[in-house]
């Protein structure tokens, strides 16, 4: 059975079924429980995370299981690739993506490739939760999208949910795969609301989804941009244009099947990321319909991406960096030859 | 290990009424970007240094322009006592173009290089081996400056506290890593999280000079600055100074700051206050008169007010600045 409930209570509940379902699923990160040794504080009352995401989870696991770390993220974030190569099937919080900075040897040259450079003889069932995006006047060290630096690095798998019943059965399905996976959770989506499955289940990592189906044009987005293309395909609609939107929700694995799919059929692609342009999401999914869909294209590519700057913290410039649907209209209007999309 | 208490008269009239108005500078300061967070006027997150006043004040007083500082996300009284404008402060809170760093940054990145500001911080740590940096060049270019690292507990577990004290230690740098314990890194406990009694404790790993300081004391902070800082400038290398304070507010603004108890709020947002405390001392002590103090008082706040106004009726930076300074050649 479903219910409307938000993206931060879904990935809240994928988390709690885990934990149920496997004792060997660990929470660990900044706060994730909050307040630890603090006499006076009952576990209803502490944090639960920053944005109140892991919020409950003590009650219920206990503080054996729902670990509060020290700001120390290269520490705990080596103990959990190892906690993992070692019996475990651990969760670690890293609070915003921008703090992979201070860790990113533990996931890049010891998770990503334990299992590689032993031959095969370790695994790694590790899954990173962390918080990106923009929009949230949060600034140039809390704000990033850093999917792609992820998906540059092989033995990781990369999350982008859009929605919270895919963040639920991605998630789901995250913490039981055995490799590690960084999965992405967009600050400014926790609020939205979607309707989510009640039960345990789980969406294949790899797999895409079509959000809307179209003739016309592909657009492909990542994250939270997804709405941003949901919109557009509305206002394009009014000009008699039929957008199909696939969500890839895995960059690593990508489906390049459906993509490529798409594109075939609609013979127009248009990539949203708000990450930064250079050796992105939006120049990989591009690179990839040039080179094995060079055929089906009936015009160039087109990337709305943010610009390549740092995040700036002013609303007036933050509105300026990112995705919108009126940028999408126009690179739809040059790709279509049609000037009169513009002017909805 | 002893806390250091204030013992002598070391302080200057003229210095004595500087503090005063810096510490109010920041308490008003910030109860004002309180105010004004909670009418949902501000973008972005802020953290409030209210409470903290007597640490970046009793150190700074030590300090001019080629001296540089770095400090953490709570870096407001950092850039006040390191005497940043204040209009440009407020309007960079704000994110308008006539901000300290033209509305780009905001209140955890702001800074002012000119007056030796390195930033507020968005990284927990950051500030560790960027202070080394900062040290580098003062010995390097023998500028006679020293750079102060300020952290908080939160920070003192962070592989960078190592790696950033260690190697001024090591290069014998005019560096003075000042810990601010608040007693909480986010909702945290500094007991649990630390595998130590006093940060300063830690010290003695590195073999320099660890000490203890009563951080709601303007006036031992100031004392236990001076010697740190003289040790600095003589080559004789960095010092940790652990100042126990506590924050007023919550980690950001909207923390219901659970973990926290009545009766400890009440002891030091009463009893303990930094700013009634020094008031005190300056009376006692006949350094400044009540009329001064007044004085002191009323000026801060046309100047808080003052400085509202600018950010409010500043304009939002346009779009050309979106590109402008990734990169200096282009």
């Amino acid at each position: 059975m479903t219910r409307k409930i938000s993206f931060s209570e879904a990935v809240n509940e994928a988390m709690k079924l885990a934990m149920r379902k496997d004792p060997n699923v660990i929470l660990l990160g900044e706060d994730v429980a909050g307040g630890a040794t603090v006499d006076h504080l009952q576990d209803d009352e502490a944090w639960g995370g920053v944005m109140g995401v892991t919020k409950g989870l003590v009650q219920e696991f206990g503080r054996e299981r729902v670990l509060d770390t020290p700001i120390a993220e290269a520490g705990y974030m080596g103990a959990a690739v190892t906690a993992a190569a070692t019996g475990m099937r651990p969760i670690a919080e890293l609070m915003f993506n921008d703090f992979i900075g201070s860790c990113l040897d533990e996931v890049m040259n010891q998770g990503a490739k334990l299992r590689y450079m032993f031959g095969g003889k370790a695994k790694v069932p590790l899954t990173v939760r962390t918080m990106h995006g923009a929009g949230f006047r949060a600034a140039a060290q809390h704000s990033q999208s850093l999917y792609a630096l992820f998906t540059h690095i092989p033995g990781l798998k990369v999350v982008v949910p859009s929605t919270p019943s895919d963040a639920k059965g991605l998630l789901l399905a995250s913490i039981f795969d055995d490799d590690p996976v960084i999965f992405f959770e967009d600050k400014t989506l926790y609020n939205m609301k979607g309707e989510v499955d009640e039960e345990f289940y789980t969406i294949p990592l790899g797999k895409a989804d079509i959000k809307r189906q179209g003739s016309d044009l592909t657009i492909v987005a990542i994250g939270k941009q997804v709405h941003t293309a949901l919109k557009a395909a509305e206002l394009l609609k009014e000009r008699g244009i039929e957008t199909e939107v696939v969500d890839p929700r895995t960059l690593s694995p990508l489906d390049e099947e459906t993509i490529l799919a798409s594109v075939e059929k609609t013979g127009r692609l248009i990539v949203i990321d708000e990450a930064n342009p250079r050796c992105s999401a939006a120049t990989d999914i591009s690179a990839l319909v040039a080179d094995k869909g060079f055929d089906y294209l009936d015009a160039p590519i087109k990337m709305i991406t943010a610009p390549h700057c740092p995040v700036p913290f002013s609303p007036a410039l933050e509105d300026l960096y990112l995705p919108t649907p009126e940028k999408v209209l126009r690179a739809a209007a040059e790709i279509i030859g049609d000037e009169t999309i513009v002017t909805v | 290990m002893t806390i250091a208490k204030s013992q002598t008269k070391s302080i200057t009239q003229e210095k004595a009424k500087w503090m005063y108005q810096k510490m109010n500078e920041i308490r008003q300061f910030e109860d004002k970007v309180h105010e004004i967070f909670s009418k949902g006027v501000l973008p972005g997150f802020v953290h409030l240094y209210a409470g903290e006043e007597a640490v970046a004040v009793g150190i700074c007083a030590h300090l001019s322009e080629k001296d540089y500082i770095t400090s953490t996300h709570r870096g407001h009284g950092h850039c006040i006592a390191k005497e940043c404008d204040l209009n440009g402060m407020m309007s960079e809170i704000y994110g308008k173009a006539t901000g300290l760093c033209k509305g780009k940054g905001g209140s955890m990145h702001i800074a002012d290089v000119e007056k030796g500001m390195l930033g507020a911080n968005g990284i927990v740590g950051g500030g560790f081996p960027l202070a080394v940096g900062a040290g580098l060049t003062a010995k390097l270019k023998k500028t006679g400056g020293v750079a102060v690292c300020f952290f908080g507990d939160g920070a003192n577990n962070h592989g960078t506290f190592h790696e950033g004290i260690n190697l001024a230690a090591i290069w014998k740098l005019p560096v003075i890593f000042v810990a601010e314990n608040n007693g909480y890194a986010e909702a945290t406990p500094f007991e649990y999280a630390s595998s130590c009694q006093n940060i300063a404790d830690r010290a003695a790993a590195y073999n320099i000079p660890g000490e203890i300081v009563d951080g709601k004391d303007v006036v031992a902070v100031y004392e236990a600055a001076e010697r740190a800082i003289e040790r600095a400038r003589n080559g004789q290398g960095p010092t940790l100074i652990e100042c126990k304070t506590y924050r007023n507010y919550g980690h950001f603004e909207g923390d219901a700051q659970t973990y926290k108890s009545s009766e400890e709020k009440q002891k030091h947002l009463q009893e303990l206050d930094a700013i009634v405390r020094f008031r005190k001392h300056l009376l006692a002590n006949g350094l400044v008169s009540e009329q001064e103090l007044m004085h002191i008082e009323q000026n801060v706040a046309e100047a808080i007010e003052k400085a509202v106004e600018f950010a409010e009726n500043s304009p939002f930076p346009t779009e050309e600045e979106l590109l402008r300074d990734v990169y200096v050649s282009y």
